[in-house]
């Protein structure tokens, strides 16, 4: 090839406008964003994520009780008036009062100390039971979707066979060999909820493993586990931030219903399933004994599944697409 | 091209949509007609309003969310005016359409057939043999080889431009008097859209259907036009026949989307080519319009004092055309309108 | 010109197995996207690549930078055998080779800034050490595809299609590569915006001496930018040629047609042109004609069609190749079984 300044044999061309020949954009910000900027929706960031869930009112009450449950629960000894297993056995079966606000149970302990203090025990096991199913859920799931062919047939095939049993048939079976406890209890809920981490992840990133933008970063020769770390991880992750939510909720459920079993939270130690449990035989007699922890589950796991739904609809591109509307 | 009334005659059209961002103005005053047997092509970039206001005149626009004023006569009868029910007894017979994404626009669970059987039935009470009948025939019409056996093919067994003729196919299943087309051609192949056309142009001589052609490559649009409207930021910046608009562009805007065409005439010897012309800057945003001509801040003439502050009226190009009635007319929105037909250099200098 | 090439295929093959739907899944056959092509890219020259969708020439191009594994032939990039290549290698190529791609909306991490997408190259190579001089890196690379350096820190959805496309560009630069692939890359952009990214690829292949596969199905923007240029039908090369030859004397009836097809934006002139309108469509990849595989569609198609499938050969006084018999039948007879496979001729 002839050096490129050479102006070409034969005729020239003639230029057809007057029109300048810049080729720089102006800077962005002055005035000239494009219509398509303005009709596209934006993507998924946090400060625009925060501000949608602001616009929620129901999931901002759940987020904020929530938020509540977990100042609670780090407090637990400096609000509870009573210690938990203070017994005392002349006010054993006292209704709510102003020195009980939920009464005391058969051995005559304060159940609003009890249930405070369970507030610690529920949440500690939900985000340590849901830590472990997040971490090797989405694990097996990234490279599951990432690399699919045999990776994927074999991890699948197993968080299969794990989805197979009914979760809290699993979580027994799991504590019966661990033995009962509460750390074999956490370990259990943490193993019944990796397959959903590992199918919401996979199905996840098999949409955005064929995204282009990790074709480009492959093309600059980035390697699998920074392909994985700084593109598909956090472009996957909103349905997983939705799933985290709702499992927490099913979390502290299942503690409630393996401590309600006996096999969870060992006696006296408060915990809302156990307290619960506990309380079943004296419905007729002291209805506050089983109905206040029962309420401290139903309140916690739903603000959890609101928050969830609330994410789920904000983290969702095709709610913002909505919003924007007119192009479809 | 006809003189007598047209068949759509859309006037001061407006369109404004609720944005995150606040009020988009996509459409800001557009007024035309379509004559019957006559192809109008609407041209402009991504975000001219030109998609928007035809979703508009066929109330497809989700509501709450845009506000249209204005006239759209079809045959006499306001599109704008009249209810809902009337305007879905118009979707087919009165007015047909073709999206860009003939797959999006296909049901992917039902045949072909069925798809074409249900939009004849819905506006004509025949058997369904009869329909299925029809609906073979129209295959046959569009070209698709094997109408007998594609009627029963779902979309996804189709190639992009078989479905593209599927859809123009339910689209002139109910005979529309007039046929929208929203950049039928920009997902295909050349030599599939140069079918697709061929195919347009022939129908539309056989049954006199209007036809607004709306897109962005002004190839296509030399082609198939009768006449051309320019649209930029929502405005109709230049209108006239397909001649003196590619030929002799008035608007500086214009000017500058033709002159950014690579030349398929020229060849290339060895980087001596100048640099292609090129519009500096991006379109407007539709929130944030500027005030005066909506060219301005990009336009590389800005010859007159106006520019910033008046908006130019559609007016007369001067010394063209204007002995030719109305539907000939060459306008052009813009205080620096290059008269009669400097561009056309590009002409004489071969 | 100088004939120093600085990247080869020789019967490069990109075949993806069509699996049954039994229980395992057995390889049933076989879409053929790039099927047998021998092709040279210059040092320094533009090589035009264009075809309709469907016809490989995207595997091609994925194929020749292994983002797509070739399944036979051979890839050579500056003498040293990609298809070969360990991680370490491979690697290397990635630096020397690069790939703008064609939807800038959608070749962007959203959750990264410009910066950051620029800086990626920098970081997996390691070619600048420390934060600073690597924020200097990426402002030199901004201001060269002519954005302002100010804007490094921003996501890509506040910016225009045309300004991502050149922050595209600027991180397919930031290795310095000898070569791109420019993917469809400015197909998804407005036309005004189109002759921006033209003109600064042009500008830029000036200043950095690089050598470009220009990727397009627009035929006006191939002949603009490209001094040779290679049309590809079905997985094959079909015509290669110097830009004025095969845009301007087509050899081959297929880029005939498609050069007929491309419209021109000037009315007089497409009112008086023959249009050449190919009949049916392309044929499945999957099952590829024997013989010439243009020839179910071709309007000269004559006796040895089905029986040869042809050679790239001298064609046409402009110096081009053709894989065509009207230039005399030269290339590799049918074998009978796949004779007896193929589809039939249509009528």
């Amino acid at each position: 090839m002839t050096t490129p300044a050479d102006p070409g044999p034969g005729r020239t061309v003639p230029s057809t406008q007057p029109a300048p020949q810049t080729v720089t954009d102006r800077p962005p910000g002055a005035g000239s964003d494009t219509a398509a900027g303005t009709l596209r929706p934006a993507r998924p960031r946090w400060r625009e994520t925060l501000g949608l869930l602001a616009r929620n009112p129901t999931a901002l009450i759940a987020a904020l009780v929530v938020l509540g449950m977990i100042v609670v629960a780090l407090l637990d000894e400096q609000l509870a008036p009573e210690g938990p297993n203070e017994i005392d056995v002349g006010a054993r079966l006292q209704p709510p009062s102003p020195d009980h606000p939920f009464g005391t149970d058969d051995l005559g302990r304060d159940v609003f100390s009890r249930v405070i203090l369970g507030a610690a025990v529920s949440l500690r096991v939900g985000l340590i039971a849901v830590s472990i199913s997040l971490v090797v859920g989405t694990l097996i799931g990234l490279l599951a979707g990432f690399y699919g062919k045999w990776v994927d047939d074999v991890l699948m095939r197993l968080m299969d066979m794990l989805f197979a049993f009914p979760a809290v048939l699993l979580a027994i079976s799991i504590v019966a060999i661990l033995g009962p406890g509460l750390t074999n209890t956490t370990i259990a809920i943490g193993i019944v909820y990796i397959p959903i981490f590992a199918r919401v992840t996979r199905s996840s990133v098999l949409g955005v493993r064929e995204e282009v933008y990790v074709r480009a970063a492959r093309s600059v020769g980035s390697s699998d586990v920074r392909l994985l770390a700084r593109h598909v991880l956090p472009n996957a992750a909103p349905p997983i931030i939705v799933q985290t939510s709702v499992s927490l909720a099913f979390a502290v459920l299942s503690e409630a219903a393996l401590s309600f079993l006996g096999l969870g939270t060992q006696p006296p130690d408060p915990s809302w399933g156990l307290m619960l449990s506990e309380g079943r035989g004296y419905i007729e007699l002291a209805w506050w004994i089983a109905v206040f922890p029962g309420l401290a589950i139903f309140l916690l796991v739903l603000s959890f599944n609101l928050l969830g739904d609330g994410l789920r609809d904000v983290l969702d591109p095709r709610q913002r697409t909505a919003m924007s509307g007119g192009r479809q | 091209m006809t003189v007598t009334a047209p068949l759509l005659e859309v006037e001061d059209l407006h369109v404004r949509l609720r944005t995150p961002r606040g009020t988009a103005s996509v459409v800001n005053g557009l007024s035309y007609t379509v004559g019957a047997g006559e192809t109008v092509a609407v041209v402009g970039e991504s975000g001219s309003g030109k998609s928007v206001s035809v979703l508009a005149l066929l109330g497809l626009l989700p509501a709450g969310v845009a506000t249209v004023t204005g006239r759209a006569l079809l045959d006499g009868e306001d599109l704008l005016a009249m209810p809902a029910d009337r305007l879905r007894q118009l979707r087919g017979p009165g007015v047909g359409m073709v999206f860009q994404d003939p797959m999006t626009s296909l049901n992917p669970v039902l045949t072909v057939g069925r798809q074409l059987v249900e939009g004849i039935r819905a506006h004509v009470d025949v058997p369904k043999a009869v329909a299925r009948r029809r609906a073979v025939e129209l295959l046959g019409e569009v070209g698709l080889p094997g109408p007998e056996k594609a009627v029963d093919r779902y979309p996804h067994e189709l190639s992009g431009g078989m479905r593209q003729r599927v859809m123009i196919a339910i689209a002139l299943s109910n005979s529309p008097a007039l046929l929208i087309a929203d950049e039928a051609t920009t997902a295909l192949d050349v030599t599939v859209q140069a079918q697709i056309i061929d195919l347009v142009q022939r129908l539309q001589a056989d049954h006199g259907t209007g036809v607004v052609w709306i897109t962005h490559d002004l190839g296509v649009v030399a082609g198939i036009a009768d006449r051309v409207l320019v649209m930029y930021g929502g405005r109709c910046v230049e209108d006239g026949t397909v001649d003196d608009v590619l030929e002799r562009p008035a608007h500086p805007y214009t000017r500058g989307l033709l002159g950014a065409l690579p030349d398929l005439a020229v060849a290339r010897a060895d980087g001596g080519l100048p640099d292609l012309a090129t519009v500096p800057g991006t379109p407007p945003a539709p929130t944030d319009l500027p005030a005066g001509c909506v060219f301005w801040p990009r336009c590389p003439v800005r010859a007159d004092p106006r520019c910033e502050t008046e908006q130019p009226p559609l007016a007369h190009v001067r010394g063209q055309s204007r002995d030719f009635g109305p539907s000939l007319a060459h306008r052009a929105a813009t205080w620096c309108a290059e008269d009669g037909g400097a561009p056309g250099t590009t002409e004489e200098d071969r | 010109m100088s004939d120093d090439v600085l990247v080869s295929a020789r019967g490069l093959q990109v075949h993806f197995p069509v699996r049954g739907s039994g229980l395992l899944r057995r390889t049933t056959g076989a879409v053929r996207a790039v099927d047998g092509v021998d092709l040279d890219i210059r040092r320094g020259e533009t090589l035009g690549l264009v075809g309709e969708s469907g016809c490989g020439k995207s595997t091609l191009g994925n194929a020749l930078l292994r983002l797509v594994e070739p399944t036979g032939g051979s890839v050579t990039f500056d003498g040293t055998d990609v298809t070969g290549l360990s991680a370490r290698g491979l690697r290397d190529l990635r630096r020397r080779a690069g790939m703008v791609f064609q939807d800038p909306f959608a070749s962007l991490d959203p959750r990264r800034t410009v910066a950051q997408t620029v800086a990626e190259p920098l970081e997996v190579h390691g070619l600048r050490s420390g934060k600073r001089e690597r924020a200097a890196r990426v402002g030199e690379l901004l201001e060269l595809v002519g954005l302002d350096p100010a804007v490094a820190g921003r996501y890509p959805h506040e910016f225009s299609g045309g300004q991502r496309q050149r922050v595209g560009i600027a991180r397919a630069l930031a290795g310095e590569p000898d070569f791109l692939v420019c993917d469809e890359a400015i197909a998804s952009l407005d036309v005004s915006v189109q002759a921006q990214v033209l003109n600064l690829l042009r500008r830029l292949q000036r200043r950095l001496g690089l050598t470009y596969l220009f990727i397009s199905h627009d035929l006006s923007a191939v002949r603009y930018l490209s001094d040779r240029i290679a049309v590809m039908y079905l997985g094959r090369v079909v015509e290669v040629g110097p830009a004025a030859a095969v845009g301007g004397d087509p050899q081959m009836p297929y880029t005939q047609a498609l050069l007929s097809a491309v419209p021109l934006a000037k009315p007089a002139e497409e009112r008086a042109r023959e249009r050449i309108v190919l009949t049916g469509d392309v044929p499945s990849p999957a099952a590829v004609p024997s013989g010439c595989r243009f020839r179910t569609r071709c309007p000269y198609v004559f006796e040895p069609c089905d029986r040869v499938d042809p050679a790239l050969q001298p064609a046409g006084a402009a110096g081009q190749v053709a894989a065509c018999h009207l230039h005399g039948v030269v290339g590799t007879p049918v074998a009978q079984e796949q004779d007896a496979a193929a589809p039939s001729r249509r009528p």
